[in-house]
């Protein structure tokens, strides 16, 4: 048996035929292709009916944003052509969506926060740096692969931050809290990444 | 803060050599690992690891695996199933022998976990190699705790743990989807059969669903329209490509 430095050689293992095309440069450390689309939630999937549906901006603002789904269906939305990267390793290529950019949602908002909370139907929160979600890097995704955002990949609207773990693209999406200070969301309070960037394979604390 | 609290026990999680003591066979698709890891402190019911593997070449490829064994210290088992495309599971399952050494992190996930102290009843469904989690939760349940296991699974060959799951009479229940056998429930895990054995809401059992994506949909969907409240449904799911 060999056992190379500084990791030991799995016996007899060879592993997928290596891929030396484009792809490759796209797929961040310890993570495998996949076509399909895995669904992962800690808990049963929330159906909230459309007309109860509102979307806020809130927290250290001077005063709350609120849209209904046909307001916030009427603000100007982008097509969005993403690869996305799941902390349980698996990574797809070009996705494509359809969502309302976050920067439409904070223009104009007056605020000192440098930190944004996601809060979601089912309780489920994910924490964000603010420069995150601004500057063209997030957005509230409601269409996927040009049809409505499946209730199991977060319809009807999810948080969408691409350049970071998918996790942190937070399903069922109802509102950011702007805050002065960080504080854990959901899965980070049980041991994931603060951050998770997933190109410096931030799975877990201390990553 | 719950989520604080939470932090400041944790330490960074590095790769450690596990070395495998033991192999056993549990269906033709599923076998455990028993592995060996020095300093590996005890797990929580419900959490799994990462597992790494390293070609002669430096590839790597990582999967994650729940933890099916009840917590020890220095030891951990895996069971894992073979996904026949998969790039990791058929070398786990088929090629792996005692004294290889693998690389393991972990163990990871603090939401799924089921401990004595959650206290009961404990509600337990598992639909394949979903079971996996739950039976280090199983494993653990004092007797005291009101507790039930309901398995969907295939056919009777693809049982996992059978003859360890016959000890443990009435807190078990194995439905099947794919044929008839004496003593056994036919058919999928639906509302009825979550009425009949899953505890009343207002006894509030603690409820851990695991299995693939469409199973757990619709247990979880199930178990909300009988009226449990939805915190109280863990839910984990392998997607499509569990591998």
């Amino acid at each position: 048996m060999l056992y190379g430095w500084p990791m030991p050689v799995s016996r007899g293992f060879r592993g997928r035929a290596r891929r030396d095309d484009a792809a490759t440069d796209r797929v961040p450390p310890g993570q495998y292709l996949t076509d399909d689309f895995p669904v992962l939630s800690a808990g049963p999937t929330p159906h909230t009916p459309l007309d109860e549906w509102t979307f806020t901006i809130t927290g250290e603002v001077d005063e709350d944003r609120r849209w209904s789904w046909d307001e916030f269906q009427a603000l100007p939305s982008e097509q969005i052509t993403v690869d996305i990267h799941c902390v349980t390793k698996w990574s797809k290529l070009d996705t494509s969506w359809e969502g309302v950019s976050v920067d439409t949602l904070l223009d104009g908002v007056e605020s000192s926060a440098e930190y944004v909370l996601a809060f979601c139907d089912g309780g489920y929160t994910a924490n964000l740096p603010l420069e995150d979600v601004s500057g063209g890097k997030a957005w509230i995704a409601f269409a996927y692969g040009g049809e409505p955002l499946d209730p199991e990949h977060g319809g009807p609207a999810r948080l969408l931050v691409p350049h970071l773990y998918f996790w942190k693209s937070a399903k069922w999406v109802r509102g950011l809290s702007l805050r002065a200070e960080d504080e854990p969301g959901f899965w980070e309070g049980y041991g994931y990444h603060n951050y998770g960037d997933p190109w410096r394979e931030q799975r877990y604390w201390g990553d | 803060m719950a989520g604080t609290a939470v932090l400041g026990r944790l330490k960074p999680l590095t790769w450690r050599e596990a070395s495998v003591a033991e192999v056993r066979e549990e269906t033709p698709r599923t076998r455990t690992l028993v592995l060996d890891v020095d300093g590996w402190e005890p797990h929580r019911p419900g959490q799994h690891v990462d597992i790494r593997l390293t070609a002669e070449d430096g590839y790597q490829a990582e999967r994650s695996y729940s933890i099916a064994s009840a917590p020890r210290a220095g030891q951990l088992e895996l069971t894992v199933e073979r996904i026949d495309d998969g790039e990791v599971s058929p070398y786990l399952v088929d090629e792996v022998r005692p004294g290889d050494v693998l690389e393991v992190r972990g163990p990871v996930g603090g939401y799924f976990v089921w401990e004595p102290g959650h206290g009961g009843p404990l509600l337990l469904v598992g639909g394949g190699s979903g079971v996996v989690p739950l039976m280090s939760m199983l494993r653990v349940r004092p007797a005291e705790v009101a507790a039930r296991l309901v398995y969907s699974s295939r056919t009777l060959d693809e049982v996992i743990y059978r003859d360890e799951l016959a000890t443990f009479g009435d807190a078990v229940v194995i439905t099947l989807t794919r044929e008839e056998q004496p003593g056994l429930r036919r058919g999928r895990v639906d509302t009825d059969l979550l009425r009949e054995l899953g505890f009343a809401p207002r006894e509030r059992p603690h409820i851990y669903v695991c299995g693939p994506t469409g199973f757990v949909e619709a247990v979880a969907s199930a178990l909300v329209g009988l009226g449990h409240a939805p915190e109280r449904v863990r839910t984990e799911r392998f997607g499509p490509t569990g591998r």
